[in-house]
């Protein structure tokens, strides 16, 4: 395999058990993040199709579609998988995939704890699965975990949850935190001690910034989780009372250890949606993202303040005035970088000439649904606004508005965007075109709309509702809109298996980008770079294109 | 707190809005409600605003900015500009300042709600969560109830709130009636408090807000606010032990005899159960089983028989009664007016 090759590489035939034993046994990091992706992709159908049963039964109050206790462990099984096994792995796949080369490295700084990370993490799904046949245990009752994605206490005590179902709940996230922890380590390490000559931190790409503070975040966010579980087990097994109330343990303890983890979580997903951004909408513009320091000043901020947040999912428990006025100031804080952000992209877009490439066209309803996620997110930091609107569909709205209309858009982004070099073939942009408006339609009926039960009273996790309550035709706009994401979903994987074979011959470079991976071929050989790059600036490939008008001589 | 009377002025709009609309957040009537909703007025006011302003650019910039293959420069890159610290700090300071304002009105609504002094005339009711319905206790009234909450209506001139003092006997609940107030979360092995005053009568409705199991969606709200004259007759009523009548005399026999009497209570009886909601009174409640069910005999009977008829995974087991002792106990359980 020559390291000019410019077509798309095929693999010569092979035995198909050479082929499984190459990729179970690998240890280079392009390999492992597709294995992220492809896994992440198919818990993504299955917690999308859980998704489904539970709009289907709340499309008409009164449904019996589903009963209770099925309902129960949809909405668990949905949060649970959508949480741990699909976005960390997508997003560190993506990760694993990039970071090294947008370095110029040759790949992450220990491969095997890499190929070991992302093995752990596959089992933690697979366990969390297979649940629904082990869930009973000794005591007969008990299938996939139903005590919601936050498994409050006291319900996750045996009293209250017999059976097994807890504790697969519980060892698959310990299982998923130990990979995403060795992912993180990864990150770091790489990032910290592997980038080529002339790559000074300020010269990284702001995608590789957004994963370093990612990956601190995860040092810090997952321990209180494990933590948290290894009590639960001891609660549960061993006779221990942390969280047991009728022996004089504390609720409000798991949700201090539980949301310390999982506001950070949530940020923890959003910075990758933002490092995709960083990178796509610069090229699609044809312009240098406007204020590179700034982005990472802001980024740096959000990664500490979202540290101390975490009490605004708690706002009803009984925290006090004054508790509940620091965590409403603390939250608002955070919207000013992540309004820089915003601004920044703006300002990105201002003045350049836009592509409107279906990854833009992601990128770009990004922009605008992030917009209105933040919005929401202030509304719910007030903490009397959220008395009424917590726990409620209002709240669901807002978490999926971050989840699928900013961080999935930037996914689907990111997909048309490194597809090409990950693969050698462009994927359709006429099938792209028809994912992309039939997933924006399908969103919005469901996620606008879904705010208005919340206004009007509706509670989460509910497997019915009252049909005087006048919800009735708002849940039925909402299910509706699920119909369209289904299939528009189900043409995006159409499109992925298509393009791999059919697709057009993409080329090293078929964005006319400006950072390091599209410096090589597509894909690139398994030693990513035949000469490891120097670089003199923020975009190497846009001094190489444009030697009369260097980055260097304009960098702040 | 203008916007605030306002509403209280237009009993009618609120009506009209309310009657599709039971639980609306935006018709409150009560003044922890009200409170809450004249802030979000303002918040919704400030994040219109930004929104109409960034959106706009992002649309503005969208247009005007798209790539045109006919203009006369369109092969060539655009001027680069890498950042501005000016521009930087603009959209630094200005966002600040918005969320100063926002912090001190949020601040000042968050302390007169949850540290406001407790009037001497106020009620206090304790209330206990369970899977899945709602315990009310009326210390200084000597009445325990369940499920239907009543209230005195709080006059403007004479202001008469009910103080709820809340915890959980197993898992963590919330009480939540929007027309009424913002929720407050029921927790096992803590005391948490809250208020209302509903300002006219009426009944509201609200549900269980914090997921505390199979039947979490059925655990419903009733807090009925009646007027001064009312509330004294129902007290009254209330406090007296269970009306024994000769009729249901049979039935008494037969719930006695069972283990009903071990989960209920039914005030003058051997049955002193605390595990189940308070009968006493059960007959002159509109609902059963947290305000899922009419109160009806053919639903006293149903329920009784197998209450995962209508509550699947509700903690009352299937009683097992042969068709005469459950037509008995049916009517023995409506005659407890």
């Amino acid at each position: 395999m020559t390291a000019t090759n410019p077509t798309a590489v095929q693999v010569p035939p092979r035995r198909v058990l050479e082929l499984i034993h190459d990729w179970v046994t690998t240890v280079d990091h392009k390999k492992i993040g597709l294995m992220y992706i492809g896994y992440s992709l198919v818990f993504l159908v299955i917690a999308g199709f859980e998704a489904l049963l539970m709009r289907v039964q709340l499309a008409i109050p009164g449904n019996t579609f589903v009963s209770p206790q099925v309902f129960n462990r949809l909405f668990t099984m949905h949060g649970t998988t959508m949480v741990f096994f699909v976005g960390m792995p997508i997003l560190f796949g993506f990760g694993n995939y990039l970071v090294p080369l947008m370095i110029g490295a040759r790949d992450m700084a220990f491969p095997r704890l890499n190929a070991f990370s992302f093995w752990i993490s596959a089992f933690g799904g697979v366990l969390l699965y297979f649940s629904y046949l082990g869930g009973d245990g000794l005591y007969g009752a008990g299938s996939a975990p139903d005590v919601g994605w936050f498994a409050y206490a006291p319900l996750t005590a045996h009293a209250f949850s017999p059976g097994h179902s807890t504790d697969y709940w519980t060892l698959a996230l310990l299982l998923s935190g130990v990979g995403s922890i060795g992912t993180a380590l990864n990150i770091v390490a790489t990032t910290l001690s592997m980038r080529c000559p002339g790559m000074k931190l300020n010269r990284m790409p702001l995608l590789v910034w957004l994963y370093l503070v990612v990956s601190m975040m995860v040092f810090i966010a997952v321990s209180p989780l494990t933590a948290a579980q290894i009590m639960l087990v001891l609660d549960r097994y061993l006779g221990a009372h942390f969280f047991d109330t009728q022996a004089g343990g504390s609720a409000v303890l798991w949700m201090h250890f539980f949301w310390i983890f999982g506001h950070p979580e949530v940020y923890i997903l959003v910075l990758p949606a933002f490092a995709f951004a960083n990178e796509i909408i610069p090229v699609f513009s044809r312009k240098a993202i406007f204020g590179y320091p700034a982005m990472v000043a802001a980024t740096i901020g959000i990664g500490f303040i979202s540290l101390s947040v975490w009490a605004h999912h708690m706002f009803t428990v009984g925290l006090g005035a004054w508790g509940n006025t620091f965590f409403t100031f603390a939250t608002m804080i955070i919207s000013v970088p992540t309004g820089i952000k915003i601004f920044n992209w703006l300002a990105t877009l201002w003045g350049g000439r836009i592509h409107f490439t279906v990854a833009m066209m992601f990128a770009v309803a990004f922009l605008f649904q992030f917009l209105i996620a933040g919005l929401t997110g202030i509304m719910l930091s007030v903490a009397p606004f959220d008395w009424q609107l917590g726990n409620s569909y209002f709240v669901v709205a807002h978490f999926h508005y971050v989840l699928v209309g900013a961080i999935l858009f930037m996914i689907f982004a990111a997909f048309y965007y490194w597809y090409p070099k990950m693969t050698g073939r462009m994927l359709s942009e006429k099938l792209g075109k028809w994912h992309f408006w039939l997933f924006l339609i399908g969103f919005h009926l469901t996620f606008d709309f879904m705010h208005v039960p919340g206004i009007l009273g509706m509670p989460r996790r509910i497997y019915t509702y009252e049909s005087d309550r006048g919800w009735m035709i708002w849940n039925m706009i909402v299910s509706s809109g699920a119909a369209f994401q289904a299939v528009a979903s189900l043409l995006f994987v159409f499109n992925l298996v298509w393009s791999f074979f059919k697709g057009a011959v993409a080329g090293p470079d078929p964005w006319d980008a400006w950072t390091l991976e599209w410096s090589t071929t597509s894909p690139p050989p398994p030693y990513n770079f035949a000469v490891t790059p120097t670089v003199d600036s923020r975009r190497p490939l846009w001094d190489l294109k444009h030697p009369e008008d260097p980055d260097s001589s304009y960098e702040m | 707190m203008s916007v605030c009377s306002v509403w209280l002025n237009e009993p009618d709009l609120i009506q009209a809005v309310a009657s599709g609309n039971p639980t609306n957040i935006f018709a409150p009537v009560g003044t922890p409600a009200h409170l809450i909703h004249g802030l979000s007025m303002l918040v919704l006011g400030i994040v219109s605003a930004i929104f109409l302003v960034v959106a706009g650019l992002l649309v503005f910039v969208l247009l005007r900015y798209r790539f045109r293959p006919s203009a006369h420069d369109a092969t060539e890159e655009p001027v680069q500009i890498y950042g501005s610290t000016q521009i930087e700090l603009s959209w630094t300071v200005i966002p600040v300042l918005i969320v100063v304002i926002l912090f001190l009105a949020t601040a000042r609504v968050i302390f007169s709600s949850e540290q406001g002094q407790k009037p001497g005339n106020a009620l206090d009711v304790n209330v206990i969560g369970h899977q899945f319905w709602w315990e009310y206790r009326y210390p200084k009234l000597s009445i325990v109830t369940a499920n239907e909450l009543h209230v005195p209506v709080s006059n403007p001139a004479q202001l008469t709130p009910t103080y709820l003092t809340m915890t959980s006997a197993d898992t963590d609940h919330s009480f939540w009636v929007p027309r009424l107030a913002g929720k407050m979360d029921l927790i096992p092995n803590k005391i948490n408090t809250m208020w209302i005053d509903p300002r006219s009568a009426g009944l509201y409705l609200g549900q269980c807000a914090q997921y505390c199991g199979t039947q979490h969606a059925k655990m419903l709200l009733r807090v009925y606010a009646d007027t001064p004259a009312a509330f004294a007759a129902w007290v009254a009523h209330q406090r007296q032990p269970a009306v024994e009548d000769p009729q249901a005399a049979e039935g008494r026999a037969v719930f006695e005899h069972n283990a009903c009497i071990s989960c209920h209570t039914v005030t003058g009886t051997v049955a002193t159960g605390r595990f189940g909601p308070d009968l006493t009174h059960v007959a002159s409640r509109d609902t059963i089983a947290s305000g899922s069910i009419l109160n009806t005999p053919a639903n006293i009977r149903a329920f009784v028989d197998n209450p995962a008829h209508f509550k699947p995974g509700a903690l009352m087991p299937p009683m097992h009664l042969n068709d005469h002792d459950l037509d008995l106990v049916t009517t023995y359980l409506d005659s407890l007016k």
